[in-house]
């Protein structure tokens, strides 16, 4: 490979976003110190949230922020994988539904109807789905919102033919490895950390609260036997449904400790 | 005992708090038990002033709380979560750092120097006896960890012989404690109550013997030697836990398909506490990664476990996809297959996998659970979350 680091054409870089409310989108502009290096490796093509210059697809990254709740959405992220090469869904909206997934577990017309005064305006679906549900998906960076490092991981590896370095497994081992004193254990404050995927870095714990499961469920743990110890140890049912029920509420095992606590 | 009984010195808390500041002055960075976010955790030390005087900690599975004693004992509970794993093999390290040059090569920077010799000040005989162990798996073979070496080689240890075990700890059937046999320079026990507060004290390095010169001491008296012995026999008769450890390794080998492990997998939560918070556990994973140019790219080395799927990914997918199928690899190695490798047992009986379990599995019980044909209920935890 030539030592050159600028390559001879920067790759093109585009940034949607769906149902969201542009929190993910905006941890990249938050990456204030590496900004320019980025602008420098790639080509920010299509960022509508930056820049109101908008390049022509096709794209070779393209991050998706937000879920699918419209017909409208439906279409229209069939059309952005139609030019993209890679397609990266960033954050808990686009990975499993987001907080507006809570609607799946509800009336959606009933809700529209209690909020606006003319629903009839509204074309909505029933379901926030994430987007890999509508298309393929190479690859799914979690949290609510993602974490800024990650973000940048993501882009590096893909500059670089690498996986990214971000690990599926839980919180726990996150607090472990920061010396985090555990507040379950410690101090009885439920945490929802040992069954959600790590990359927050333990945030809420080292600040002494429980895990809300903003990175939704790790790889492979056993949801159902956290929500049997909540109960065990008093936690009435509506609670347990709720913790299980905030930004990651459709994420299958999140979503089935939530139906079996939740009231019916 | 390393030393004949007759040649036990005794230190009161200013002794104690000048041996921290002689090893200090000779280069090493004292560090011990302190009291940090609700529990007790290892971590710098200044001096006697930042022991955790007058707490314990009040253990059982699944819960470990910090309570005052009533008393102004600085030793007098067990272990807390941290062991000095977290000082000899870092949970995270920048192995080395290479940049490109402009011939198209590369080269690479060495590695950051490690940080001076460490003291450590109250290490518990279980701690010490689990260094030994992974210095036999880090440092035993023709493959050793230059890294743990670098920690690990010069570190000064101070044991403290245990008085108040915890509620899960199980060192007697682990031959581990309550008391320290080897593997320190210095020990102390701790005697306190009705005014007096002293440490008696076992030399068993020469270094030991140079520190200890430096401060004021004096001989330990033959009843303060008596009531250390009680300090620690004591200990041993209130262990928390206990674990039969007669054909233990047979009986893991021959259990792969036991009832038992669809009823671990049951309540176990996959989420790999017990294995960070072991102080034998010695698993790290390897990443490799590059700024945005490509010009700089480096290896980090962090704590990993056998409770991840990604720790046996290979091609084709996870050798132990169930959560079942990895606890039943952890504890057969940490209890049978550790034997076969390294010649010992992987546990030193600590109990910090039962305490900090946030689901309360304990290794102890579930031991039990396999001896039987069926399965017994599970153990149910103690402590309430706050709702
Ligand atoms: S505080 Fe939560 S995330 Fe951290 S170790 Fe405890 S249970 Fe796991
Ligand atoms: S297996 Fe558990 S009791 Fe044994 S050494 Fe590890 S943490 Fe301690
Ligand atoms: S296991 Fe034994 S040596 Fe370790 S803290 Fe408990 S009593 Fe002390
Ligand atoms: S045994 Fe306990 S600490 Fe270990 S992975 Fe299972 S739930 Fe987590």
């Amino acid at each position: 490979m030539p030592a050159s680091s600028r390559r001879t054409r920067r790759p093109k870089l585009a940034v949607f976003k769906l149902a969201s409310c542009d929190g993910c989108q905006l941890s990249l502009l938050d990456c204030e110190d590496e900004l320019l290096a980025v602008a420098d490796a790639i080509e920010i093509a299509h960022f509508p949230e930056a820049s109101r210059r908008s390049v022509r697809g096709p794209y070779d990254l393209t991050l998706v922020e937000g879920s699918v709740t419209t017909p409208h959405d439906a279409e229209r992220i069939r059309e952005i994988r139609g030019v993209s090469r890679r397609l990266v869904t960033i954050g808990a909206c686009a990975t499993s539904g987001g907080i507006q997934a809570l609607r799946n577990f509800a009336d959606a017309d009933a809700l529209v109807a209690a909020v606006y005064p003319r629903p009839d305006f509204l074309r909505t679906l029933a379901t926030s789905t994430p987007i890999a549900d509508h298309v393929r998906v190479d690859y799914e960076l979690r949290g609510c919102p993602v974490d800024k490092r990650e973000l940048l991981d993501v882009i590096i590896a893909f500059l670089h033919d690498r996986r990214p370095a971000i690990a599926s497994s839980s919180v726990c081992i996150e607090c472990k490895r920061r010396g985090t004193v555990c507040v379950m254990v410690a101090h009885g404050t439920p945490c929802l950390g040992p069954v959600t995927h790590a990359g927050c870095g333990a945030l809420c714990p080292t600040y002494d609260r429980g895990c809300y499961g903003c990175f939704g469920p790790a790889d492979s743990v056993n949801a159902a036997a956290l929500g049997d110890a909540f109960r065990a140890a008093g936690t009435p049912s509506g609670e347990v449904a709720r913790a299980f029920r905030t930004f990651n509420a459709a994420a299958a095992p999140f979503a089935a400790e939530g139906d079996r606590h939740g009231e019916a | 005992m390393s030393d004949p009984a007759g040649d036990a010195r005794a230190l009161d808390v200013d002794g104690l708090d000048r041996l921290i500041a002689a090893l200090s002055e000779r280069g090493f960075a004292p560090h011990g038990p302190i009291v940090r976010d609700g529990s007790i955790v290892w971590g710098p030390l200044r001096g006697v002033a930042d022991l955790p005087a007058g707490w314990t900690l009040e253990q059982d599975a699944g819960r470990c709380q910090l309570v005052r004693r009533g008393d102004g004992a600085l030793f007098g509970w067990a272990v807390g979560p941290d062991s000095p794993k977290r000082l000899f093999l870092p949970p995270s390290l920048q192995l080395f750092t290479a940049r490109r040059d402009d011939e198209g090569g590369f080269a690479l920077d060495p590695p950051a120097p490690a940080p001076g010799p460490i003291a450590l000040i109250g290490a518990r005989p279980c701690e010490i006896a689990a260094i030994a162990v992974q210095d036999r798996v880090l440092l035993g073979s023709e493959h050793t960890d230059a890294h743990y070496r670098a920690r690990r080689d010069e570190a000064f240890i101070v044991a403290a012989h245990c008085g108040e075990p915890g509620g899960t700890c199980f060192c007697v059937s682990a031959d581990t404690g309550p008391s320290a046999r080897s593997g320190f320079d210095l020990a102390l026990t701790e005697l306190h109550g009705d005014g007096e507060h002293t440490f008696v004290i076992e030399v068993a390095t020469e270094r030991g013997a140079a520190v200890l010169e430096a401060v004021p001491h004096r001989a330990a008296t033959g009843d303060e030697i008596a009531r250390a012995a009680a300090v620690v026999t004591g200990a041993a008769s209130r262990m928390g836990r206990e674990l039969e450890t007669d054909g233990l390794r047979e009986l893991l080998y021959g259990c792969r398909e036991h009832p038992r492990w669809d009823e671990i997998a049951a309540r176990c939560l996959g989420c790999a506490n017990c294995t960070m918070v072991c102080p034998t556990c010695f698993c790290t994973s390897v990443s490799d990664l590059t700024d945005i140019t490509g010009a700089t790219a480096w290896r980090e080395r962090s704590w990993d476990s056998c409770f991840t799927m990604d720790f046996s990914y290979i091609h084709g997918g996870s050798v132990r996809p169930s959560v079942g199928a990895r606890y039943r690899h952890w504890i057969t190695h940490k209890l049978a297959s550790w034997h076969d490798q390294f010649d010992e047992s992987g546990c030193v009986g600590c109990g910090r996998c039962i305490t900090w379990c946030p689901v309360a599995i304990d290794i102890t019980a579930e031991v039990v659970g396999l001896r039987s044909d069926g399965s017994p209920p599970p153990r149910t935890r103690t402590a309430g979350f706050r709702v």
